[in-house]
């Protein structure tokens, strides 16, 4: 597990993070999620070590953060880049080389990566010469080159096909369910909320909700609940302890403070019709996400 | 962190690589990018062989450049050209045949009787007389050479130039290089995934290395070149008398290149895009470049040239060519060299600090003083 306590940092006079603190936890998939400028590449950075952080500490399953820790995370950094004119494959033996790996090794793992993702093209084309799509694939080979140990990815799926998220997808799950921590930000609010197992938002540097996507809803917010009858259910208005949300005819949404309130709602509306639905309303990403940072 | 190895190479584990085999990597990637560029292979080879043959052929250059010309002369003139090399004379009767053969430039010139003048010939031209001819049938007042050994003022200024025109080229050339070597990896991005793998002393350093090597790779087989085109053409000029000055010439160069290269190196980390370049990388162009100017301009001038050779960015040419006059003390050349060092350290320093609080940043142009006076990433 990755541990960021307490992470401040300043650029010039502006705070950009404040406090910051959360878990990566292992074979987790962590959603980082923020609007524009709230300081989450900045947090990437400091986790990679390319950015110093003012105060605060990162630990490693306890232990301070060491270079070859940080030297076992795959990295993708949200500006991408690779050496255009450089051969596809000759790039990625280049960056593996850094973390210790032997030209061969380099040059095996780098073949069977591009094979993984799908890349159109041949491994010694140039990287310019291949289409935007392929390229973005060799940057998450670029991740990966060195068996990394933690993933670190800033915006992985921008400028991605549906088909070419799904395989990156499928890399990365696989990557997280062999017990390795990753962290990713994103903007697809709708994707993030399908793939993470935990959520980190933050807002102005602030952190401002950790936890599952489950627990985030109930902190957030009363739990709510939809109802569909065949009749009108203006009468919902009057239940103790319910509040409305939405009322259309005969469909309502409302949030109650607990389930057994809820229940009382559906005992009534069974008595003066007969019910077609009835369950609790998932509260989508989107929405808890604008809730959060507005707050 | 996990613990568990995800993927296939279990034996591949990654750990980062230490500080002189990081280097050793970058500088592997420049020079071998280098050596794949056909544009730069091609004008390295064009210019060696085109100085190693024009060294080849320059002892025969006076023949080259030298004609004969054809003098019509009267009988008296006769007399007077008589043993002047380099003329082909025509018998003319008298001197107005001379004169028209003259103005209907059937010759280049005429020597006919003349009552008036001290040599008792007077020489008939269109516009111009030959001077080889002047010079014969002029009176010359007795010459005493009492230095023959002196240096030839034009062989000086020839070393000067050739010397600053070495140090020069190379500077500008292999400047810009590192330059846009450094602005790529900032302009594609690629400087993040790289800082994230080492840091960017090492970045920095590589590539002042490389482009040293570089740099020197080429101009030692340009010597080369030229020491074989001599010795082909026995021109023993090159190969005597600027040998000490030569001698002093390479380390000064080598050292006075890390400081150039290591300049261009943080002007460039100070941009994001190359059409930026040229604004932050001026400055080190005017260092190199009014040096250079101040040593083929004042080549003759002492007390100049002692001031340039102590300049760190004059000093490589400076100092071998006042080796080459010989009015350089023993010891000016070391503590020349010294103060050549000291700047270096200086200048690394100083680009190291500027490289790695701008590289970066990504946006508009930073000035000089605005990256020193940054925090550090």
């Amino acid at each position: 597990m990755i541990t960021l306590e307490n992470i401040n940092r300043s650029f010039g006079s502006k705070q950009v993070l404040h406090d910051l603190s959360f878990d990566i936890g292992d074979g987790r998939m962590t959603g980082f999620v923020g609007s524009n400028g709230s300081g989450k590449t900045t947090t990437m950075r400091i986790l990679l070590g390319v950015l110093a952080a003012d105060s605060g500490h990162i630990t490693v399953d306890g232990a301070p953060i060491t270079p070859s820790h940080r030297s076992a995370i795959g990295y993708m950094p949200e500006e991408r880049g690779l050496y255009p004119k450089m051969p596809i494959i000759d790039q990625l033996i280049y960056l593996a080389r850094f973390h210790g790996l032997t030209r061969q090794a380099a040059k095996k793992r780098g073949l069977e990566l591009l094979d993984q993702l799908d890349l159109k093209g041949e491994p010694t084309d140039t990287l310019e010469s291949v289409s935007l799509g392929n390229q973005q694939k060799v940057q998450i080979a670029a991740a990966l080159i060195h068996n990394p140990q933690a993933l670190v990815l800033d915006e992985p799926f921008s400028g991605l096909d549906p088909a070419a998220v799904e395989r990156t997808l499928d890399v990365l799950t696989s990557f997280a369910a062999s017990g390795a921590p990753v962290l990713f930000s994103s903007h697809q609010l709708d994707l993030v909320e399908r793939l993470v197992d935990d959520i980190v938002i933050i807002n102005d540097g602030h952190l401002v909700a950790a936890g599952t996507t489950e627990e985030l809803r109930r902190q957030r917010s009363l739990p709510e609940w939809t109802l569909q009858t065949d009749s009108d259910l203006g009468w919902v208005r009057g239940m103790p302890d319910v509040s409305v949300v939405e009322l259309d005819g005969s469909w309502a949404r409302f949030t109650a403070p607990s389930s057994d309130t809820a229940e009382a709602v559906l005992r009534h509306a069974l008595t003066v019709s007969s019910v077609t639905s009835f369950g609790p309303h998932e509260v989508a990403l989107n929405r808890l996400f604008q809730e959060v940072t507005q707050a | 962190m996990s613990t568990t190895d995800t993927n296939t190479a279990a034996s591949a584990r990654s750990h980062r690589a230490g500080f002189t085999t990081a280097i050793g990597l970058v500088i592997e990637r420049e020079i071998m990018v280098r050596l794949k560029s056909k544009a730069f292979m091609v004008s390295t080879i064009l210019s060696i062989v085109i100085l190693g043959v024009l060294v080849g052929v320059s002892g025969a250059l006076p023949s080259l450049f030298s004609s004969t010309d054809e003098v019509a002369v009267t009988s008296a003139g006769a007399k007077a050209v008589d043993g002047i090399e380099g003329i082909e004379t025509v018998s003319v009767d008298d001197a107005d045949e001379a004169k028209a053969l003259v103005t209907s430039e059937k010759v280049d010139a005429a020597v006919v009787e003349s009552k008036d003048s001290p040599t008792g010939v007077a020489v008939l031209s269109l516009r111009s007389a030959p001077e080889s001819l002047i010079g014969a049938l002029s009176l010359t007042p007795e010459v005493e050479l009492l230095d023959p050994d002196a240096p030839d003022p034009t062989l000086t200024y020839l070393i000067g130039l050739g010397l600053g025109l070495v140090f020069f080229m190379a500077a500008m050339t292999f400047g810009n290089t590192i330059a846009s070597s450094v602005v790529e990896e900032k302009q594609s991005r690629i400087v993040e995934i790289l800082l994230a793998s080492t840091s960017a002393r090492v970045l920095m350093f590589g590539k002042v290395i490389a482009c040293t090597i570089l740099a020197f790779a080429q101009i030692g087989l340009t010597a080369v070149a030229v020491l074989t085109g001599a010795a082909i053409s026995g021109n023993d000029l090159v190969l005597g008398s600027v040998a000490e000055p030569i001698a002093w010439f390479v380390p000064l160069f080598i050292i006075g290149f890390v400081m150039v290269a290591a300049l261009y190196a943080a002007a460039a980390s100070l941009v994001s895009r190359t059409e930026d370049l040229p604004s932050t990388s001026m400055p080190i162009m005017m260092l190199i470049f009014l040096p250079y100017m101040g040593v083929i301009i004042f080549s003759s001038n002492e007390t100049v040239m002692a001031v340039l050779s102590y300049i760190p960015f004059s000093a490589a040419v400076a100092v071998p060519m006042r080796v080459f006059l010989g009015t350089i003390a023993w010891w000016e050349p070391l503590v020349s060299l010294l103060i050549l060092i000291v700047t270096t350290l200086l200048a690394l320093l100083l680009a190291t600090r500027i490289f790695e609080r701008s590289i970066l940043q990504s946006g508009p142009k930073l000035s000089w003083g605005q990256a020193l006076r940054r925090q550090r990433g």
